[in-house]
């Protein structure tokens, strides 16, 4: 990756660093998921002065899980239930957990390599207008 | 006292994307918001591991229909930076052009949705009468009123001939004129200034805890616009972003105020600047590698992240859209506001759903 800094962490380490980017004063740009052979590999970016810094850990494909930034960044919230639905990942501690209800896909964990997504031909219409409404756990307050 | 839960969307007059929010009222208060998106979630990013990387600019450019062109346009830029390619330096220019006359319509499609939210009929129809002239210079120089389909991987597809330039110089003239006397009524007038003033309060550091980026976080005082990174023609033309300092929605309102004035002095000078030569080069071979690219689209900074990894397809197309990073904020400014704040406070967000659920 050209121009932006990437930093190699594990699991464990996750709350710290982004505890240490929160002191610097960053703000957190986004956090990315990408579904690799066998790991997921998650990017949290962060802005300070307008240069990018990178946090990035791997995740194992099987049972992936995390703990969840929002008590130190409350905006995360979004990003993380939106791991949760397109990738499976359960996020622990989310300040407001959707319970997998952010997005209404017709598919179960869309993003993910166990899901089972139709070919165009023979995709029936998507169920999402029967989805019930989301238990939302949580608030800004 | 008793609470009560008020429905607000994801069908509502002030809304037009599917947002939900149920809100929890005392008497008149708002006390706490609860969200729930998700109605139109299309799987775009997914796309990518099934088309080229070629094609997939059709793709970038339709995951809105308002800021559809800096969409494409940041999807080349991430490729051209993954691919080392060097793009025309009057390709840029024309880049920028475009990206500037997407943000003076967005701005005013904005502004016409609030004056419309506020019942301020004839103002809305002024704000749209305008946005239409500027949608007739995109018609005649893509050839498209909403997706242009002008930026491509290495360039773009059209050139704008100097006969052209000047026309539209003309005629940029004359939409100035119009927006004077447009935003002066939004800035000046007493009703407007009512309902927008102290409204949706966020402070300098509420905004960039919560992530805000465009408008929002500049209305609240920071000065930051990524098109300060130098990128398309942004090299040579230097950009000062505008802020306020209040941090409510009629700093928002007046910060898109001002942006127009500022796009439209971008144009003139990227005409005065633009060198001639070729406008796209050719592109062969396959992408290797990853990038994250950051732009200025009109309601803020969008983020791509590409990765590649030699193949046709991209491994990973993320986008992350200036609303999803600005629904935070709307949510903690909510609880406290009265109801008959909440289409305001929602609306200077500058909502972009079918974005922010691409």
């Amino acid at each position: 990756m050209s121009q932006e800094q990437i930093e190699l962490i594990t699991i464990d380490a996750l709350l710290e660093k982004v505890r240490a980017k929160k002191a610097q004063d960053c703000r957190l740009v986004q956090i990315s998921a990408t579904q690799l052979p066998g790991q997921i590999e998650l990017t949290y970016s962060f802005d300070l002065n307008s240069q990018l810094t990178n946090l990035r850990l791997s995740l194992p494909g099987e049972a992936p899980h995390l703990p969840s930034i929002s008590s130190i960044y409350l905006c995360a919230i979004l990003y993380e239930n939106e791991i949760h639905d397109l990738f499976g990942v359960q996020v622990a501690g989310m300040a407001i957990d959707f319970k997998g209800k952010f997005y209404r896909t017709a598919i179960k964990f869309p993003f993910a390599t166990s899901a089972k997504i139709p070919c165009a031909s023979s995709a029936a219409a998507p169920a999402t207008c029967a989805t019930p409404p989301p238990a939302i756990t949580g608030a800004i307050k | 006292m008793a609470r009560t839960v008020i429905p607000f969307g994801p069908q509502h007059p002030v809304l037009p994307e599917p947002v939900h929010l149920d809100l929890v009222v005392e008497d008149e208060k708002v006390i706490e918001a609860r969200p729930s998106i998700g109605f139109i979630h299309r799987g775009l990013e997914k796309l990518a591991e099934t088309k080229d990387y070629i094609e997939f600019v059709y793709v970038a450019e339709r995951i809105c229909g308002i800021c559809s062109f800096i969409h494409g346009q940041t999807y080349c830029q991430g490729i051209e930076t993954i691919m080392n390619i060097a793009v025309p330096p009057r390709a840029l220019y024309l880049r920028t052009v475009w990206g500037e006359l997407s943000r003076i319509h967005s701005h005013l499609l904005w502004l016409g949705l609030m004056a419309d939210g506020m019942g301020f009929e004839s103002l809305f129809m002024h704000s749209w009468r305008m946005r239409e002239k500027v949608l007739n210079i995109i018609e005649a120089t893509t050839g498209g009123r909403v997706i242009f389909g002008s930026c491509k991987v290495g360039g773009v597809r059209r050139d704008i001939s100097a006969d052209m330039i000047k026309t539209i110089l003309t005629d940029l003239e004359g939409i100035e004129k119009d927006m004077r006397d447009l935003t002066r009524v939004f800035i000046n007038d007493s009703s407007v200034k009512a309902r927008l003033s102290g409204i949706g309060v966020l402070t300098k550091q509420e905004a960039w805890d919560l992530g805000c980026v465009g408008p929002m976080l500049r209305a609240s005082g920071v000065a930051q616009d990524m098109r300060q990174q130098g990128y398309a023609a942004f090299k040579d033309i230097p950009v000062v972003p505008i802020t306020r300092t209040e941090g409510d929605s009629y700093a928002r309102c007046a910060v898109r105020c001002e942006e127009l004035f500022q796009s439209v002095e971008i144009i003139r000078q990227a005409f005065a600047k633009i060198p001639e030569g070729e406008i796209a080069v050719k592109v062969t071979g396959n992408p290797t590698g990853e990038t994250i690219t950051r732009t200025e689209q009109p309601r803020g900074e969008v983020v791509y992240h590409l990765k590649a990894n030699g193949s046709k397809n991209l491994q990973r197309f993320r986008v992350r859209t200036p609303t999803f990073a600005n629904l935070p904020a709307m949510l903690k400014v909510l609880p406290g506001c009265d109801l008959a704040d909440v289409p305001m406070i929602v609306l200077t967000i500058d909502p972009c759903i079918s974005c922010t659920e691409r």
